[in-house]
């Protein structure tokens, strides 16, 4: 069997198309031209498109919550300016071109596909696409390496012109990480791996599979899937990151209780630098030779070097998958339990903590109840836990799980959480709410676009912090924002809130959601930019960490040599140093 | 063009003092009061007192009763981290340590119980009523309070002058609806064993005054502290110069205290903490000449109900007003923003108590330091402390139409100096009206005002005349030296520039270090001291600056050498300590031996006719004047004994601690004694 499907994985590849993905996607907002968010002409907000559980459902109560919440209006527009931004003109390197072109690896050198490539999706990113402001710098071309071969090329033409490789995946940087440095002079040539999506073989004996670093995670999962495997590693941007990225930024993945993140993932790393190609000559599943040089690649943000291959460890699809949801009077005891669960090292394949912000939130995108009887069960729930339980509306908080196993053990696995759970004063709230839950990381980047077409600018940061300080760090954080936000002239309450997404045996990681509604501000980016720079001070002066998984791009570089120390520094950079001599990998990430 | 640099520099150097002063000083614009008597007297005292009670809480968190919190610390990991430490270091089990834990809080921790506030809201306005003339309180004060109180835990931090300050206190609280504090008084109150507990359920919690090294209390008693503060039961009140002023100056900080209520926040367990300074400002002390002969040397009378029942014949006199004054809450946050990098705190776990680190320490110190100053600066000046000032420097005796004329003068130049003044009518009724009030200390005969210097009966011998006479001036210089922050660092500017013209910073500089015991001078700020000091002297035309020069002018003479009078005493204390240990001190002088030794020294000299100053009999100045030279190096503490070699020490390449005091020396002691 194993055969065969090396034949059907093979044959995936359209030469001719390069940029697929750019035909379906916007280039001004999150994910698919197909799928957004808007307020009908009965002020009804609805979902478009096929492809999410939402699409094309009304959601009756989120232009409320909306207005609510923001202060904002739907009568107060500020839809994208759709002219097309002016690029700046091409600097091309001549005979670095020239030895391309004799290579036969595609590339371009388009308006368009150059400025699809010079940014990620920060806030001052897409706000910039969507005003039609110029970039300052972007791309000059961009090539197409069709697999690791090709990509050895490039580096190698690239070393011998001095032109300045900047990687690029899936696009979905939230560190500035793929911004071209304004003060570069040289070509910058962007190298998309997207045509380096095959899986290359798959050992069922030992559970790896061996990938092409370009895939896309939702395509690594489906291909794994249709012979009975995956991978586990389902990072909220899933749908659109690619394993190189994954690599290149140490990233995180929903259920990495069970499958670990990726560093526990990999095998076995290919990757293509100035210097060479640099991998290991065995798939030991660990070695002790030194300190591991994967951990020179993981993390490296496309500053040494590009992931070309990469061994990854595989699983047999789980027999049964049950979501569930717990609800707690107060944020409080919903850390607790989770830190329970984490200290009995029960926990779920996800588990996750909503605050009570993020509970309205997730209650707002309610499609339209169909039956009476189901708008009947709703308030006769809603009854329950608040009327005959006593919670407080404004107070409690949803914990969302979800559960992968076979069926038996699941069942097992979930009495015993709820079991916990009901010391902490916890309610099992069913599996709807769960579902919905997770459904919110999947369109919440499709919400920041709706709410920037009516004067809500939105990001979303995350931490990781020791269990003690869990929920000192959510209160002074958001209580940061919130003054930070008074004193820069913000008119209008900004939301914050806060969820808890991964557990560890000693901390956990946070995520933070933070908007407000900018009416009355002459720089709104520039104000949230401020905010958000405080709001990241206030987290390390709480013994948070400076990422957990989105990395450190250009955003955070400042903060680098408090977080790792000088002599941190300094090892990182004699590495660079000797790696890339030249900064060909010129993107200026990190140090 | 240099001369022309030098103009600009001091022009520019103007101006930052003077930006400088305004931030220090906020009150360049102060608040109204109100007079919260005024309503006492107009309507029932007993409705007063059953009134509903309904203050607005930290965050709306419900109260928390007294026993719950007490079962917080005992839970609390802090407290369990000690209780097995000390449990392992002394072989006893954790259970006993924990039980001795629960000892300790409960003589400690307070029992707030609005009925017992309830009877003390109903016998203090009795009280106060019969005491005071008016009780005066800035409401937009309680109205920045109220706000802070809702926003971050708060911290009460008032002036200490009287054991009046903290029913005072919550007295205030209570009638503006406010949160009622919790108090950290000293164990010395629970010797009276009714009004302890009394005062127990009005909110005090008791610390024993000294527990050095003892783990366990430090850390019952920073933990219950920090519990109360964390989740904002209640603002904590407490005394950062940690006892009662007995000279009316305010005394250095302690920082035990404040060390525990800053800590949450470089630990992150609170958003931030509000500092409120109160100033309260008494017209006329209820303790005030217990409180001369106390540093006299009469002990202390010990706390007792019997004692306060004997005090009662107080109540029949007339102590004038009392304005209590709300500082602007000082955010803990925004003043360690670049001072202290919290981060450090991420490395060590939460509960387990550590010492502060160097950069913790100083910024807790400079905290401390500033909030005196702050509360020193919003103390409210009656006329009588203007017009002490200046008798202090005639303890011959005045004419009348003198005195009113020197007080005017002198109101005017507190006024430029951005004194706190309270002038209720023309200076002349005033001056009258503050005689009246203070007839103990000052008597008017004929057309002369002088001292009153109480006659014992019977005969009296000349150490019992002196002892009279120290009383009394003691008492008028406890009323002196409230004006003294306001003056104080002109006055060391003054003092300086008549004894070292040549070298006036070096002098103040000296003088600044030398008097920091005395005075609260915040660390390291001697530069910008002394650059306030000029700018204050330039103002009023007392002094000149070209170029690099300070030149005394003709206008400016009668305020300088009111400057010089002002610190005339303090200069001459410290000469006759320094004098006691050159002269008469053995190798082996204890401590404890030092304070009677050199009062007989000075009651010696004064009799003998050498020396006029009286307030060198003050044991809080012989105290001061000790810890300076001990500071200063011109004393060393070898295993409690003294050594002195004030001989030997250098000051600056020119200056030696010798040669300034045979400079200051004046007044029938020649310069060879020193020597």
């Amino acid at each position: 069997p194993s055969l065969l499907l090396l034949l059907t994985l093979t044959k995936l590849t359209n030469c001719f198309l390069f940029s697929p993905r750019q035909e379906i996607m916007k280039w001004n907002g999150w994910g698919y031209s197909d799928s957004k968010f808007l307020f009908n002409k009965k002020g009804q907000a609805e979902f478009t498109g096929k492809r999410y559980r939402l699409s094309g459902m009304t959601l009756p109560s989120l232009q409320d919550w909306f207005e609510n919440t923001f202060g904002a209006s739907v009568k107060h527009k500020s839809p994208p300016v759709l002219n097309a931004s002016v690029v700046p003109p091409p600097r091309l390197n001549e005979a670095f071109v020239e030895n391309l072109k004799a290579t036969g690896i595609p590339f371009s050198n388009e308006a368009e596909d150059r400025v699809f490539r010079a940014h990620g999706h920060c806030l001052h990113e897409i706000f910039a696409l969507r005003e039609g402001k110029k970039f300052e710098r972007v791309p000059d071309m961009v090539v197409w390496p069709n697999c690791h071969n090709d990509v050895v090329k490039i580096v190698e033409l690239a070393c011998k012109h001095n032109v300045c490789l900047i990687p690029y995946g899936g696009g979905t940087s939230v560190t500035s990480a793929l911004e071209c440095p304004p003060e570069e002079t040289r070509c910058i040539v962007s190298l998309d791996t997207s045509q380096m999506n095959r899986i290359l073989w798959l050992d069922e004996n030992n559970l790896v599979a061996h990938v092409e670093a370009g895939i896309i995670g939702q395509d690594l999962e489906r291909l794994l899937n249709e012979s009975g495997y995956c991978t586990g590693h389902e990072p909220d941007s899933m749908e659109f990151s690619s394993l190189g990225g994954w690599v290149a930024t140490r990233a995180s993945g929903m259920k990495k209780n069970v499958y670990g993140n990726i560093e526990d993932l990999v095998i076995h790393i290919k990757a293509v630098t100035p210097r060479g190609v640099i991998e290991k000559s065995c798939q030991g599943p660990r070695t002790s030779t030194g300190p591991d040089i994967h951990h020179f690649i993981l993390g490296s943000e496309g500053t040494l070097g590009v992931v070309t291959e990469v061994t990854m460890k595989i699983r047999p699809i789980p027999e049964y998958q049950k979501y569930g949801s717990v609800v707690f009077p107060k944020f409080e005891a919903g850390v607790a339990c989770l830190r329970e669960v984490a200290k009995q090292r029960c926990a779920p394949a996800s588990i996750r903590l909503m605050d009570n912000k993020q509970f309205h939130f997730g209650h707002a995108l309610k499609p339209q109840v169909s039956s009476i009887f189901t708008h009947f069960v709703e308030g006769l729930k809603k009854f329950y836990i608040t009327k005959l339980k006593g919670f407080d509306p404004h107070q409690l908080v949803v914990a969302t799980l979800l559960f992968e196993g076979d069926r038996e053990r699941v069942l097992q696995h979930e009495k015993q959480v709820y079991d916990i759970a009901a010391t902490f004063g916890g309610l099992a709230a069913g599996e709807d709410n769960g579902q919905r839950g997770y459904l919110l990381t999947f369109v919440i980047a499709y919400l920041r676009d709706l709410g920037m077409d009516y004067c809500v600018v939105a990001e979303s940061f995350e931490t990781s912090v020791p269990w003690d300080r869990v929920l000192d760090l959510c209160q002074n954080v958001k209580e940061r924002i919130i003054r930070e936000c008074k004193e820069r002239g913000v008119q209008f309450q900004p939301l914050t809130s806060c969820r808890v997404t991964q557990t560890y045996d000693s901390g956990a990681c946070i995520y933070f959601y933070f908007a407000f509604n900018y009416r009355g501000l002459a720089d709104p980016v520039h104000t949230y930019e401020q905010v958000e720079h405080a709001a990241r001070e206030e987290i390390l002066a709480n013994g948070g960490s400076l990422s957990h998984h989105h990395g450190v791009g250009k955003l955070r570089k400042e903060w680098m040599k408090d977080s790792i120390s000088n002599v941190g520094v300094g090892m990182l950079k004699s590495v660079k140093e000797y790696v890339d001599p030249e900064n060909i990998f010129g993107n200026r990430n990190l140090l | 063009h240099p001369h022309q640099a030098t103009q600009m520099s001091n022009y520019c150097l103007n101006i930052l003092v003077f930006v400088t002063l305004q931030q220090r000083d906020p009150m360049l614009k102060r608040d109204c009061f109100e007079d919260i008597l005024e309503e006492r007297r107009n309507s029932s005292d007993l409705k007063y007192a059953l009134r509903c009670y309904a203050p607005v809480l930290y965050k709306g968190v419900t109260p928390c009763k007294a026993n719950m919190l007490k079962n917080i610390v005992l839970q609390s990991d802090q407290l369990h981290y000690v209780i097995n430490q000390v449990s392992q270091e002394s072989g006893e089990a954790p259970d006993i340590i924990q039980e001795e834990a629960s000892v300790i809080l409960e003589e400690m921790a307070h029992r707030l119980q609005i009925s017992t506030v309830r009877c003390f809201a109903f016998a203090l306005s009795k009280a106060f009523k019969t005491l005071f003339q008016h009780v005066c309180v800035n409401e937009e004060g309680i109205q920045r309070l109220q706000q802070a109180i809702q926003e971050h835990p708060v911290v009460l931090l008032p002036s200490h002058r009287s054991y009046m300050d903290f029913l005072l206190m919550s007295y205030i609280l209570y009638t503006y609806d406010l949160a009622l504090p919790v108090i950290a008084a000293g164990m010395d109150f629970m010797g009276m064993k009714f009004v302890g507990e009394m005062l127990r359920m009005s909110g005090a919690f008791f610390i024993r005054r000294s527990f050095g090294g003892d783990k366990l209390y430090w850390a019952v008693f920073s933990e219950y502290v920090k519990t109360m503060l964390r989740n904002g039961f209640a603002p904590i009140e407490f005394f950062l110069e940690g006892t009662r002023s007995r000279t009316c100056k305010s005394l250095t900080p302690k920082l035990g205290l404040l060390n525990i209520v800053i800590e949450p926040f470089f630990k992150g367990e609170v958003f931030d903490v509000n500092l409120v300074p109160v100033s309260i400002s008494y017209e006329r002390i209820l303790e005030e000449s217990l409180y001369a002969r106390e540093l006299l040397g009469v002990p202390k009378p010990k706390e007792s109900t019997s004692g306060l029942l004997k005090a009662r014949r107080i109540l029949s006199e007339d102590y004038g007003s009392i304005h209590v004054y709300f500082g602007q809450p000082v955010s803990v946050r925004s003043l360690a923003q670049g001072k202290v990098n919290r981060s450090t705190y991420n490395l060590f776990p939460r509960h387990i108590p550590r010492k502060p680190m160097e950069e913790t320490q100083s910024f807790v110190n400079d905290t401390a330091y500033r909030i005196v100053r702050l509360q020193e600066d919003n103390m409210v000046l009656k006329p009588w402390v203007l017009m002490a000032s200046l008798l202090l420097q005639n303890l011959e005796g005045l004419e009348l139409s003198v005195l009113t004329e020197q007080t005017v003068w002198l109101r005017g130049l507190a006024l430029s100096y951005a004194a706190f003044l309270d002038w209720p009518a023309p200076t002349a009724k005033v001056v009258s009206s503050s005689l009246a009030l203070h007839r103990g200390l000052a008597c008017v005969s004929g057309d002369r005002v002088s001292l009153v210097v109480g006659e014992p009966l019977g005969p009296v011998t000349p150490e019992e005349a002196l002892f009279n006479r120290a009383v009394s001036v003691l008492s008028c210089a406890s009323y002196r030296n409230q004006v003294l922050h306001v003056f104080l660092r002109p006055a060391m500017l003054a003092v300086a520039m008549l004894h070292l013209s040549d070298e006036v910073y070096n002098c103040f500089s000296f003088l600044w270090d030398m008097f920091s015991n005395d005075f609260i001078l915040c660390p390291g700020d001697t530069v910008q001291d002394f650059e306030e000091a000029c700018y204050l002297l330039v103002k009023t035309g007392a002094v000149q600056m070209p170029q690099q020069d300070i030149v005394m002018t003709d206008i400016g003479q009668p305020t300088l050498s009111f400057f010089n009078g002002l610190l005339e005493p303090f200069l001459q204390g410290y000469q006759v300590v320094c004098r006691y240990l050159c002269e008469e001190a053995s190798e082996g002088l204890t401590e404890k031996q030092y304070i009677p030794a050199v009062r007989s020294f000075a009651v010696k000299l004064i009799l003998a006719g050498n020396l006029r100053c009286y307030e060198v009999l003050s044991s809080d100045m012989q105290k001061n004047a000790l810890a300076a030279l001990l500071r200063m190096d011109a004393v060393r503490k070898v295993k409690n004994r003294m050594i002195s070699h004030i001989n030997q020490t250098p000051i600056s390449p020119s200056l030696s601690l010798v040669a300034v005091a045979e400079d200051l020396y004046r007044d029938g002691l020649t310069p060879s004694y020193i020597r």
